[in-house]
């Protein structure tokens, strides 16, 4: 019964409708905008329910399936359809949003309409991207969604936001016009668009290498790798709160994403020839990164640096797989390497998010992001001080926390490949704490530093509730990981099989 | 029985949420009745399960709570072994953490964090005994990295003293440097066993004995001894041996009853735990073991003899720890296991008791904590007096209080080995009696006799402390005498572990230590005949003649060994190098990868050769960027327009 909704069209449409229709009434109030973002927020929320409750983790097939011919000229359709990897992003996507909508509900209060709006229209397009599964709706999703998010950052964002927004813009859709012509080429190899129909077809090797360096650009920047990552910190520096949390909670989240529908089963043997390179960068990532965050000033571009590292976790543990399973002969090393790739996805979604709203509070209340404007915030924030340690557990990888599962994940499974890729990601351990936790000492502990901090108030019921449901969220996938990472295991399992089958 | 496992580590935790989450409500009474009660259960049921298991002879429990995730072929568990070896611990845990919540009540009486700190105590409870009955590596991690956690909170529980958030910051940090090489151990146990519980470990662990990793190319290691070395790094930060002992002394800056529980009693003796909890596999390594021995020798002698020059009494017994916490892994390392065990268990009642009495002396003093401000507080303070001289005749080894029976098995233990470090580790653990007694006694008479040095203000207030803080003394000065007498034969040549700790038996120098062992009495007796005893007593005689009856010569001496005096009191530079060399390298680093990586090269030569084109592409923008949306939405429609339609030029 309920199969035959559509609920992946309404996943992304309800949301664009949403917007479009916040937009139109805009000009009747702000109030009224904020209500009717957080309404469609929800509902979204709602239909994407259904996706996991009716979602069959015992199969590696496409579910939810809805194709209909859109431009039939070049056989393009529009073709839906979810597996074990997306389907944990998208209900990420729509978690987050509502967040998000209600983490604007007072700082914004120019363009109230126009800004719920670029956030319901931008949740769509991205669980649009995470369940297109024709090439070209991919493509215009993927577009698609940086006009909302440079528009966010464009118009709400901070004094150098139009740098940032260069930046930001040129970075990404350089990166990805060499994706569509990618694209193109496949077209016109199998006669068909359909993403499914490229990773079923038979490449030569020297094709694969340059389809896969069109891929990597368009996902390493988004992912970001080093050392295309630069624009990153700009962006979030100047982005508003919201523009963060989606930045880095879901944005990220798609170059990775990428590798995966994309990279690896498209052009598997470019990506075994080219892992070495892969992995590489994603040391450098979690090595360099790291420290290169335990020196910033700002507090945003510190969690920024953070998660460029923390990406570093998820692509080492997708390009692994091919070392470990030389070394073992086994696809069970290999699955723990991209299954926890995937859990640091997710559990980054809600920690990074959680740690740019945690700045945004701050921000709401002093106009200011450089750490040495703070110190002493637990005096007069208890509340909010408890829940930004928590996260910053987290985001150390405390066991307990979800911060904790991918990243163990990821190091239990390269130590099968080589023991020195363990060592270096396994001293995370230690600068990830050194940054995080200096942080921490900076702003939250310590005496009252000025007058400033002395007139805080602590949390509102509405930043409570943000912030305590994000909590939940990292405590439950730390505590109990196993749904997450059950309905991955079949579609992984698939993945793997393309990635690892010899391809003429 | 299992209900009763679960209700052991729920029921602090339950205790730490309550007091945690609805503290607002509950008030100050609520937090303290509900944490002590969710531990006096934990330890009722623990005496339950040690009656179970030891009076009834009933098996050892070893299963699974829930699957926490199965990935990889690997199913990571929550579940439980509980053994006599587990049992043991979590009646010592469940003991001193009840203890210590009641003298809590006293003791923060007036903080504005009093059930903020019944809430962190509790987590603690919980975490250790996640830890202690764990039957799986993930678990002891979630455990190891738990009490890390809360120390963390604990040791900056007074948020508002720079020196307490630095102390906190670098505990967590340095035990973050053992957990570094820690998960790399559960990692390699994980790709040669494939899988996480203990006990498939402990069965094929003889046959890995002989497999060997090449981690560097060309150099042939053995796998067990590369595992049992890096889960000893581990220990190294969490049960403070050199080098990564450098947090605990800091570790003070928290409040007392946390230097009693956690940094003496209970989790610096985690890192001890794993070892012994591990047997099985570290008896396959004899280097494992070897390095183990020396470094518990070195750390025994050197550490105690920083105990001598300190003023503070908090930093006095913080060395003091770290001296006897030298012991065990020295025991360890001797494949000692039950005396290493054994030496925790004593150490945890005498070494809390003296915090809990330090704490006691600090009440007195108006918080404050040099000993040069001290002196005469015997005749106000007759109850704390008299359980802070059983704890100090225990800690130096003074048949027949406990710490004798445990501290002279050791050594017998340490001597009778045939590891090539033995000799080196006799001749530490033996050298630190004499040092565990200058430090004891030194601190002792300072405290307790001689003149007294405090103000007027501070003397016209000194009185004993109320019974919520003597009551606790005198829970622990019971067993800080009597336990070593009762229990020494069971626990160590009576085979109470039985199978729950394994020695190979060309290790098995507990037994060879056994065969001239004929009872209490005769052990007691026969130390009269041992060297031990008399530098203990030799040690206690010179600080009795230096700090009571010529006080002056304290000063002649310290100008007659100023250059020893002068690295001690640097305590051989380890905190220097830590944070001059260390952590300034760690950011100087960083600032270069930042200015001269990202800055300048990246984003200089990299993006700046299309600088000039952000520059007009911004010069253009700026004209696009109206902030009217309908211009934008436009804008869109225009370029979704051109691109459809190269599509249909194409």
């Amino acid at each position: 019964m309920l199969s035959h909704i559509p609920w992946l069209s309404l996943a992304i449409w309800t949301p664009i409708f949403g917007g479009v229709m916040v937009l139109l009434a805009g000009d009747k109030g702000a109030e009224g905008a904020r209500r009717m973002a957080l309404l469609f927020a929800l509902v979204t929320f709602a239909v994407t329910v259904p996706l996991y409750v009716g979602f069959d983790p015992t199969t590696a097939k496409m579910q939810f399936v809805e194709r209909v011919s859109w431009i039939p000229a070049f056989h393009i359709f529009y073709y839906l359809g979810i597996d074990g990897i997306s389907l944990p992003l998208i209900l990420l996507t729509s978690f987050m949003t509502v967040l998000v909508v209600i983490a604007g509900w007072v700082s914004i209060q120019t363009r109230v309409a126009q800004y719920m709006a670029a956030f319901l229209i931008m949740e769509g397009l991205m669980i649009g991207v995470f369940s297109a599964l024709d090439a070209i709706l991919f493509y215009v999703f993927w577009e698609g969604m940086l006009i909302p998010m440079f528009l966010i950052i464009g118009i709400w964002g901070g004094p150098r936001r139009v740098y940032a927004t260069i930046k930001f813009f040129l970075y990404t859709f350089l990166g990805s016009v060499l994706m569509l012509v990618a694209l193109i080429y496949l077209h016109f190899q199998g006669g068909s668009f359909s993403i499914l129909d490229f990773q079923a077809l038979k490449l030569p090797l020297d094709a694969q290498l340059w389809i896969f360096i069109a891929f990597l650009l368009a996902f390493a920047v988004k992912v970001p790798m080093w050392p295309v990552h630069t624009w990153l910190p700009d962006a979030h520096v100047e982005a508003p709160t919201g523009g963060s949390v989606i930045l880095a909670a879901i944005m990220l989240k798609i170059g990775a994403y990428g590798f995966l529908r994309f990279s690896l089963p498209i052009t598997p043997q470019a990506s075994h020839e080219l892992a070495w390179l892969m992995i590489a960068l994603s040391l450098v990532a979690v090595v360099y990164i790291s420290l290169v965050a335990l020196v910033q000033e700002d507090m945003k571009k510190l969690i920024a640096y953070s998660s460029i590292a923390h990406m570093g976790f998820a692509t080492l543990g997708f390009f692994v797989p091919f070392a470990i399973y030389a070394n073992t002969k086994s696809l069970e090393g290999a699955a723990l390497a991209v299954e926890g790739g995937l859990v640091q996805l997710v559990s980054h979604g809600f920690i990074s998010g959680a740690l740019f709203l945690s700045v945004g509070v701050l921000y709401d209340r002093m106009h200011s992001r450089l750490i040495a404007d703070y110190g002493g915030v637990v005096n007069r924030m208890p509340v909010f001080a408890a829940l930004a340690v928590l996260f910053a557990m987290a985001n150390s990888g405390l066991p307990g926390t979800s911060g904790f599962v991918g990243e163990f994940m990821v190091i239990l499974a390269s130590v099968k490949a080589n023991f020195w890729y363990a060592v270096l990601l396994a001293t995370s351990l230690v600068t990830g704490a050194a940054y995080t936790l200096w942080l921490v000492k900076r702003v939250i502990f310590g005496a009252v530093a000025n007058e400033r901090v002395g007139a805080l108030v602590d949390l509102n019921m509405r930043e409570f509730l943000i912030l305590g449901l994000l909590a939940l969220a990292v405590l439950w996938l730390g505590v109990w990981p196993a749904p997450l990472i059950d309905v991955m295991h079949q579609s992984v399992q698939h993945l793997l099989g393309q990635m690892l089958a010899v391809k003429p | 029985m299992e209900n009763i496992y679960l209700a052991i580590v729920l029921g602090p935790l339950a205790g730490a949420v309550v007091a945690g989450l609805l503290g607002r409500w509950i008030g100050r009474g609520g937090a303290h009745w509900v944490t002590i009660l969710g531990v006096a259960t934990s330890f009722a049921l623990s005496l339950v399960v040690l009656w179970h298991l030891v009076v009834e002879g009933a098996p050892a429990f070893d299963g699974s709570v829930y699957t926490w995730m199965t990935a990889g072929g690997i199913h990571f568990e929550i579940g439980f072994l509980i053994d006599r070896l587990s049992a043991l611990m979590i009646a010592v845990v469940t003991f001193v953490s009840l203890a210590v919540h009641i003298y809590t009540i006293g003791y923060m009486r007036e903080d504005p964090g009093y059930i903020r700190f019944f809430s962190y105590i509790a987590l603690f409870t919980f975490a250790m005994l996640m830890l202690v009955m764990s039957n799986n590596f993930l678990q002891l991690f979630f455990g190891w990295e738990g009490v890390g956690l809360v120390s963390y909170l604990l040791i900056g529980f007074w948020y508002e003293r720079e020196s307490a958030t630095f102390a906190a910051l670098k505990a967590f940090l340095v035990n973050r440097v053992g957990d570094f090489a820690f998960v790399l151990g559960i990692a390699l146990v994980v790709m040669y066993f494939n899988t996480l519980n203990y006990e498939p470990v402990f069965r094929v662990a003889p046959l890995m004995a002989e497999l060997s990793i090449q981690v560097v190319p060309g150099m042939d290691w053995s796998v067990v001894t590369l595992i049992c070395l890096l889960l000893f790094v581990g220990a190294m930060a969490k049960s403070a041996q050199i080098p990564l002992h450098v947090w605990l002394p800091d570790s003070m800056e928290g409040p007392t009853p946390i230097s009693a529980l956690i940094h003496a009693a209970t989790m610096v003796t985690a890192g001890i735990f794993m070892v012994a909890r591990l047997s099985p596999l570290f008896e396959y390594s004899p280097t494992a073991l070897n390095v183990i021995l020396v470094l518990g020798g070195a750390t025994a002698f050197f550490m105690g003899l920083v105990g001598i020059v300190q003023h503070d009494i908090k930093r006095v017994i913080a060395y003091s720890t770290i001296s006897q916490l030298g012991y065990m892994a020295a025991a360890l390392g001797a494949s000692a296991y039950a005396a290493a065990i054994f030496h925790l268990m004593t150490h945890a009642f005498f070494k809390a008791l003296l915090f809990l009495g330090a704490g006691s002396v600090i009440i007195a003093m108006h918080h404050d904590q040099d000993m040069r401000h001290m002196g005469g507080l015997r005749k106000y303070m007759p109850i704390t007096y008299i359980t802070f001289l059983v704890g100090s005749l225990a800690l130096c080894g003074i048949p027949p209080f406990a710490g004798f029976f445990s501290k002279d098995s050791i050594i017998e233990a340490v001597h009778a080995s045939q590891l090539p470090g033995a000799q080196f580790a006799y001749y530490c653990v033996l050298g630190g009696v004499l040092v565990t007694a200058l430090y004891t006694f030194r601190m002792f008479f300072l405290v307790f006799h001689g003149k007294e040095r405090m103000d007027e203000h501070t003397r016209s207030h000194l009185r004993e402390s109320p019974a919520v803080v003597t009551v606790p003394l005198v829970m622990l000065a019971i067993p800080s005498a009597l336990v070593g007498w009762y229990t020494i034969r069971p626990i160590l040549f009576g085979g109470y572990f039985g199978n729950s700790i394994a020695v190979l038996p060309a290790h098995n120098v507990l037994a060879e230590v056994g065969r001239d062992f004929h009872g209490p009495a005769v052990m007691a007796e026969h130390s009269v005949h041992t060297p031990a005893l008399w530098l203990a007593l030799g040690g206690i005689f010179l600080m009795w003649v230096v700090y009571w009856l010529r006080p002056a010569l304290a000063g002649i001496l310290r100008r007659t060994f100023l250059p020893i005096y002068y690295i001690l009191e640097h305590k051989y530079w380890f905190d220097d190098l830590n944070e001059k060399v260390i952590a300034a390298g760690g950011r100087l680093m960083g600032r270069l990868l930042w200015r001269i990586g990202d800055v300048r090269l990246i984003d200089g030569l990299m993006v700046n050769g299309s600088a000039w084109l952000v520059g007009r592409w911004a010069a253009i923008s700026r004209r696009m960027q109206t902030g009217y949306l309908y211009h934008y939405a436009f804008t869109m429609l225009i370029g979704l327009l051109l691109f459809l339609s190269w599509f249909v030029v194409r």
